[in-house]
C-alpha cells in the first residue's frame, strides 16, 4: 500500500496536484451550493413576510 | 475634422496647463527606466541585454499611468455628454483622444528612449529598430489604454482597474516590441516584428474605439 | 432554436430544477468513473505515474479555455441581443473558469517540476495560462467594480469580447516568443500520439469537468437570480414603507 502511494518516487508531485484538484473544485462547489442555499433561504423568507 | 482636431487641441492644452502636467509620463519613464541599474547592477553587458525589454516595459506603464484622465475628468464635468451630443462619431472622439494621449505619452517616450537607452548601454545598432517598434506600438497601447480608461469610468478604483485590465492585452505588443530591437542585436532584421505591430496597429485603429464608445455610451446612461 | 422562449428569467428558474437533478449526479458519477479508470492505469514508458496528473491538468485546461470561449460568446449575446439571462451566465461562469486555469496552472507547474525539473517554465502554453488567468480576473474585477451591478455586467461583457479577440493574438505572441527563446526541445504529450489506456481516463475525466461546470452554473444563475430578487424586494418594501410614512407624520 505504502508503495502505491509512493507513486514510484512521483508522489511528491502527484499528490498535491490531486489536493489542488480537491481544493479548488471542492471549494467552487461549497462556495456555489452554500450561496445558492443562502439565497434560496432568504428569498423564502421575505417572500413569506410579504405574504403575512 | 474640425471637431476632431478641437478635441485633440483641448486635450494637449489642458496636459500642459497646469505647470507642465503632460511631462508627468515621460519623467516616470526617465525615473523608472533610471531605476533599473540600481536594481540589477550596473554591469554593461546585462543592462545592455536587458535595455529593451527595461525601456518597452517601462513605456507601457507610463502610458498607462495618464490614462485615468483620458475620459475621468470630461466625464466629471459633463464635456463628454457633449461630446456624444456633437455631430462627430464618438469613436472618432475616442481616436482623436487616443492622438492626443499619445502626443502626451507616446511621443515624449519616443524622444526621450535614445537618451534613456544611451544610459542603459543599448547596442547603438538596435536602437533605429527599437524606435520604430515604439512608434507602432505606442499609439497601439493608448488605443488599448482608451478602452479599458472607457470602461471603467465610474468604477470603484479605477486608476488600478485600468492597469489590470489592459496590461494582459498589451503583451503582445511588448513581445514584439522587444522582438524586433533583439533581432536586431543580433543583427537580423527585425522586420517581421515591425510588420506584426504594423498590423496590430491596423487593427486596434478601428476595433478598439468601437469598444471603448460603447463603454463610454454606458458610462453617459 | 427559438432562444426567446429560454429568456425568461422565471422559466429559467423553473427549468433549472430538474436540470440540477440531472447535472449533479451525472457529474458525480463520470469523476468518479474517471478517478478508478485513471489509478488504474500502468506507469508511462517515460513519465512514470505523473501520468495521473495529466488526468486533471489537460481537463483543466480544456474548461478553462472552454469556459472563456462560453463567456466571450454569453458576452456578444448580452451585448447583441440583450439577453436576460446571457450577462448572468457569463458572470457566473468567469469565476469557474478562473478556478480551472487556477488548477491548470497548479497542476501544470507540478507535472512540469518532474518533467523538466523546475516549478514554473515560461513554456508557450503555460503562459498563454497565464495571461488567460489575468484577463478572467480583469473580467470579474471590472464586473463587481460598480454600485450598479448592470453596470459592472455590461461593461464588462465589452471587455470578454476585446479579451476574446485578442485571445488568439496573445497565444500567437506568446508561441512566437517561446520558440525562440525555448531551449529544450518541446514536450510531447505522453508520447508521440496518445493511448487508448490513457485516453479513456482523460476523456471521462473531461467530461466529469464540464458536466460539473455545468451544474455550478446553473446553480450560480439561480443564485444570482435569486439574490436579484432579493434585492429588488427589498427595494419595494423600502419604497412602500417610505410613501406611508409622510402620511402618518401629517395625521
Amino acid at each position: 500500500m505504502s508503495e502505491y502511494l509512493a507513486m514510484g518516487g512521483y508522489a511528491g508531485f502527484i499528490w498535491p496536484a490531486y489536493a489542488a484538484a480537491v481544493a479548488i473544485l471542492g471549494g467552487m462547489t461549497f462556495l456555489s451550493v452554500r450561496r445558492h442555499r443562502a439565497a434560496a433561504e432568504t428569498l423564502a423568507e421575505i417572500e413569506k413576510a410579504r405574504k403575512a | 475634422m474640425s471637431a476632431f482636431l478641437a478635441i485633440v487641441r483641448r486635450d494637449l492644452r489642458l496636459a500642459f496647463r497646469q505647470g507642465g502636467d503632460g511631462a508627468f509620463a515621460v519623467m516616470f519613464f526617465v525615473l523608472a527606466a533610471i531605476l533599473f541599474p540600481f536594481g540589477i547592477g550596473p554591469e554593461p553587458e546585462l543592462l545592455a541585454r536587458v535595455a529593451p525589454g527595461i525601456l518597452w516595459v517601462v513605456a507601457l506603464l507610463a502610458a498607462i499611468l495618464a490614462l485615468d484622465r483620458m475620459f475621468q475628468p470630461d466625464w466629471e464635468d459633463g464635456t463628454l455628454e457633449l461630446i456624444r451630443l456633437s455631430p462627430l462619431p464618438l469613436e472618432l472622439a475616442v481616436v482623436a483622444k487616443c492622438l492626443a494621449h499619445w502626443l502626451v505619452t507616446g511621443l515624449p517616450v519616443l524622444l526621450a528612449t535614445p537618451v534613456v537607452a544611451l544610459m542603459l548601454r543599448l547596442d547603438p545598432a538596435s536602437l533605429p529598430m527599437l524606435l520604430l517598434g515604439m512608434a507602432l506600438g505606442t499609439p497601439v497601447l493608448s488605443l488599448f489604454g482608451s478602452v479599458g480608461a472607457a470602461l471603467t469610468l465610474g468604477a470603484r478604483r479605477g486608476g488600478v482597474l485600468v492597469s489590470l485590465l489592459v496590461l494582459p492585452l498589451e503583451v503582445p505588443v511588448l513581445i514584439f516590441g522587444v522582438g524586433a530591437a533583439d533581432a536586431a542585436v543580433g543583427h537580423e532584421v527585425g522586420r517581421a516584428q515591425l510588420l506584426i505591430l504594423g498590423a496590430m496597429l491596423a487593427a486596434a485603429l478601428p476595433l478598439c474605439p468601437l469598444a471603448a464608445a460603447a463603454g463610454l455610451r454606458q458610462a453617459l446612461e | 432554436m427559438d432562444f426567446h422562449r429560454f429568456a425568461n428569467p422565471a422559466r429559467f428558474m423553473r427549468m433549472s430544477i430538474p436540470l440540477l437533478r440531472v447535472l449533479a449526479p451525472a457529474a458525480a458519477v463520470l469523476l468518479a468513473l474517471g478517478l478508478v479508470l485513471g489509478f488504474q492505469v500502468p506507469p508511462d514508458y517515460k513519465q512514470g505515474m505523473t501520468v495521473l496528473i495529466m488526468f486533471i491538468h489537460v481537463p483543466a485546461a480544456w474548461m478553462a479555455m472552454f469556459a472563456y470561449a462560453f463567456l466571450a460568446a454569453a458576452s456578444a449575446v448580452a451585448l447583441v441581443w440583450r439577453h436576460p439571462l446571457a450577462e448572468v451566465a457569463a458572470v457566473e461562469a468567469a469565476p469557474l473558469g478562473a478556478g480551472f486555469t487556477a488548477l491548470c496552472l497548479i497542476t501544470g507547474s507540478l507535472w512540469g517540476a518532474k518533467m523538466w525539473g523546475t516549478w514554473w517554465v515560461w513554456d508557450a502554453r503555460l503562459t498563454s495560462v497565464l495571461v488567460l488567468f489575468f484577463l478572467y480576473l480583469g473580467y470579474l474585477a471590472l464586473a463587481h467594480a460598480f454600485d450598479d451591478r448592470q453596470r459592472g455586467l455590461r461593461a464588462a461583457s465589452v471587455l470578454a469580447l476585446v479579451g476574446a479577440v485578442n485571445l488568439p493574438i496573445i497565444k500567437f505572441s506568446v508561441d512566437w516568443w517561446n520558440t525562440l527563446h525555448q531551449p529544450a526541445s518541446v514536450f510531447r504529450l505522453g508520447g508521440p500520439t496518445l493511448s487508448t489506456v490513457y485516453l479513456w481516463p482523460l476523456l471521462t475525466m473531461a467530461l466529469g469537468f464540464t458536466l460539473l461546470f455545468a451544474w455550478l452554473l446553473v446553480l450560480r444563475m439561480r443564485a444570482h437570480l435569486m439574490e436579484r430578487k432579493i434585492e429588488t424586494l427589498r427595494l419595494v418594501a423600502i419604497e412602500t414603507r417610505q410613501t406611508v410614512q409622510p402620511q402618518e407624520a401629517l395625521s
